[in-house]
């Protein structure tokens, strides 16, 4: 088990070093001198700070060395300044962090639950009514764009029926503590969450469904339902938990559109995390901020793989960790 | 040919999603001729609520644009960006595909570590970065959605060629002296193709919902109306005029759900074995 997980915690590293350098050409490929580019619109005008980034990173030095210089500064969690926002871009990121776990993990235990609920019992209820009506409503709510969801959500809920707040991440000024205050940032969580996991519920509720019919077939649920084992069990302990198996493939997958959908959630809902924080910089052509939160979000997804990868190994009944 | 017409004809999904196709397709290709003036124009007072005026069906937007005009003319952008991406992807993935299958080896774990490394880098954010560092146009949009959607191309290929250069009808190809192009061309490729086509079709569907993407978050080509843009920029002004948001959203859902289906269908079709028991 410790040398499976060490084994690919160092794979991550290695590509969250390859993505790195791929950031590196990233800013090369922009027309125009790097350090201008870094700078963004605000700060290019500024003859200081473009002089300080090219001494920073050794503009006028070979390619291998400003790849070297960059890297290492990179790994020392130096993502560089933000001009605009005049704060370093780790400590802004730092600071948005939060609430995009907030929101992505909230998002994604809803849509997996209620995914793996519908799938199930579409494929218990195979060819029925049921079964056609969650097939359909997935169908749909898989071919719905995420930010079109957000607003419809807005639309409905804010403007109409004035249930949930439209943007933010509590109320301003309402100096809330404790559980009030909790209560009022779960009011502002639910429309974004709802909008982010509905897309990966539409995913979940279909793989699961496929998966259970494909496993229910299988020569060793027939030996179950010939051991005399009731229907329940048999669905519970041996079908449910191998077509579960697909599902985590997926959800780990799955983590990269789910930051994705969290750029387009944070930025409909105002949601104050990373996702947001990566549309202000691509507003203001900030491109410093923008690629290190593009670094931030690889790196978030590596970790996750990370873990899908280790519960796939919990899941899975044929793994078995011998220690 | 026409068994695969037959079974994808009775699919439900197969022929739901035809129809849409053609449709989508006919007003992108004719809608415009019957909307000569530029969708940018202003036609009306901004925010005309629609069906109040049978030339403005579905309303203006906050400039007096005509929204309806807008989504014909955003077919076109949508479309058109689907497919060429999606064309791009497998012009990048197949080859990749093929030769990591086909050479195995050292061949196949250098191009399947590049193909993971792809796979593993977030692809929203990755496109948004490629288009905001290359300038929004329909070029650079093109090229980002191709970047992030062809590795699983590459890895389908890969497998499907993996089984089939051990069939026998390869080994014979190998034995009569044919070149190893020759014999991905001619003899592995045309047999791997229908899971690829599959693919290819859900592959536009998403292509449509990045674009769309980009579009709404500002990263659209600045001189083509698209329905993410329209969606964006409807946005600040949801409260006093719902249309101008609703109707483009409502021509992506309608658009992706047609290619989605079109790929159950297709599947229903190449792979008749599958789909039977799979529902």
């Amino acid at each position: 088990m410790l040398s499976f997980i060490s084994q690919r915690v160092v794979k991550g590293v290695i590509v969250l070093l390859a993505i790195v350098v791929l950031n590196f050409f990233l800013i090369r490929l922009a027309p125009g001198d790097p350090a201008v580019v870094m700078a963004g619109e605000a700060g290019a005008s500024d003859q200081v700070f473009v002089k300080q980034l090219r001494e920073k990173f050794g503009l006028d030095k070979p390619l291998p060395e400003q790849l070297f210089i960059y890297v290492k500064g990179v790994v020392t969690l130096d993502l560089g300044f933000s001009f605009r926002q005049q704060a370093p871009v780790a400590k802004l990121i730092g600071e948005r962090l939060p609430a995009t776990l907030l929101l992505t993990l909230t998002a994604f235990a809803i849509s997996l639950m209620l995914g793996v609920l519908f799938g199930t019992f579409a494929a218990r209820f195979a060819g029925t009514f049921l079964d056609t009506a969650i097939t359909v409503f997935a169908l749909i709510f898989y071919a719905m764009p995420i930010f079109w969801v957000a607003l419809m959500g807005i639309l409905l809920f804010s403007v109409t029926m004035d249930w949930l707040p439209s943007f933010g991440y509590e109320t301003v000024g309402a100096n809330l503590t404790g559980l009030a205050h909790a209560v009022d940032v779960a009011k502002h969580l639910i429309m974004p969450a709802m909008t982010l996991g509905l897309f990966f519920m539409a995913t979940y509720t279909r793989m699961t469904r496929a998966s259970m019919l494909e496993v229910k077939r299988l020569d060793f649920v027939k030996t179950a339902r010939a051991k005399g084992l009731s229907d329940a069990v048999i669905q519970r302990r041996h079908v449910l938990r191998n077509a579960l198996l697909p599902v985590v493939t997926l959800a780990g997958v799955h983590s990269g559109t789910l930051i994705g959908g969290a750029v387009i959630t944070e930025t409909v809902f105002a949601w104050p995390g990373i996702g947001r924080l990566m549309y202000d910089a691509l507003l203001q052509r900030d491109y410093n901020l923008l690629l290190g939160v593009f670094v931030i979000c690889s790196a978030m997804v590596l970790i996750f793989n990370l873990i899908t990868d280790l519960v796939y190994r919990l899941v899975d009944p044929r793994i078995e960790f011998a220690s | 040919m026409k068994q695969f017409w037959k079974s994808m004809l009775r699919s439900p999904s197969g022929v739901i999603g035809l129809v849409i196709l053609l449709l989508a397709v006919s007003v992108a290709l004719f809608g415009p001729m019957l909307f000569p003036n530029s969708p940018w124009r202003m036609v009306q007072r901004p925010f005309l609520p629609p069906f109040t005026l049978s030339t403005v069906p579905l309303g203006t937007d906050a400039l007096g644009r005509d929204v309806f005009a807008g989504m014909i003319f955003g077919a076109r952008v949508s479309l058109l960006v689907g497919l060429v991406s999606t064309l791009v992807a497998l012009v990048v993935g197949i080859p990749i595909g093929a030769m990591a299958g086909y050479f195995g080896g050292k061949v196949d774990d250098a191009l399947m570590r590049f193909t993971e490394f792809f796979q593993t880098i977030p692809s929203f954010a990755l496109a948004i970065v490629l288009v905001a560092i290359l300038q929004p146009s329909i070029y650079s949009i093109v090229a980002s959605i191709a970047v992030v959607s062809w590795p699983p191309v590459a890895r389908l290929v890969r497998g499907e060629v993996l089984s089939l250069r051990t069939r026998e009808y390869v080994q014979a190809a190998v034995v009569t002296g044919q070149s190893n192009t020759w014999i991905i061309m001619r003899e592995i490729l045309p047999n791997a193709l229908s899971p690829v086509i599959v693919l290819a079709s859900l592959m536009v569907a998403t292509a449509i919902l990045l674009e769309s993407s980009l579009s709404f978050l500002g990263l659209g080509d600045p001189n083509l109306i698209s329905w993410g843009y329209m969606v964006g920029a409807g946005r600040t002004v949801i409260r006093q005029a719902w249309w101008i948001t609703v109707f483009p959203g409502v021509a992506i859902l309608i658009s992706v759900l047609g290619l989605n289906l079109i790929g159950e269908g297709l599947n229903d079709a190449l792979n008749p074995r599958l789909s039977r028991e799979g529902r």
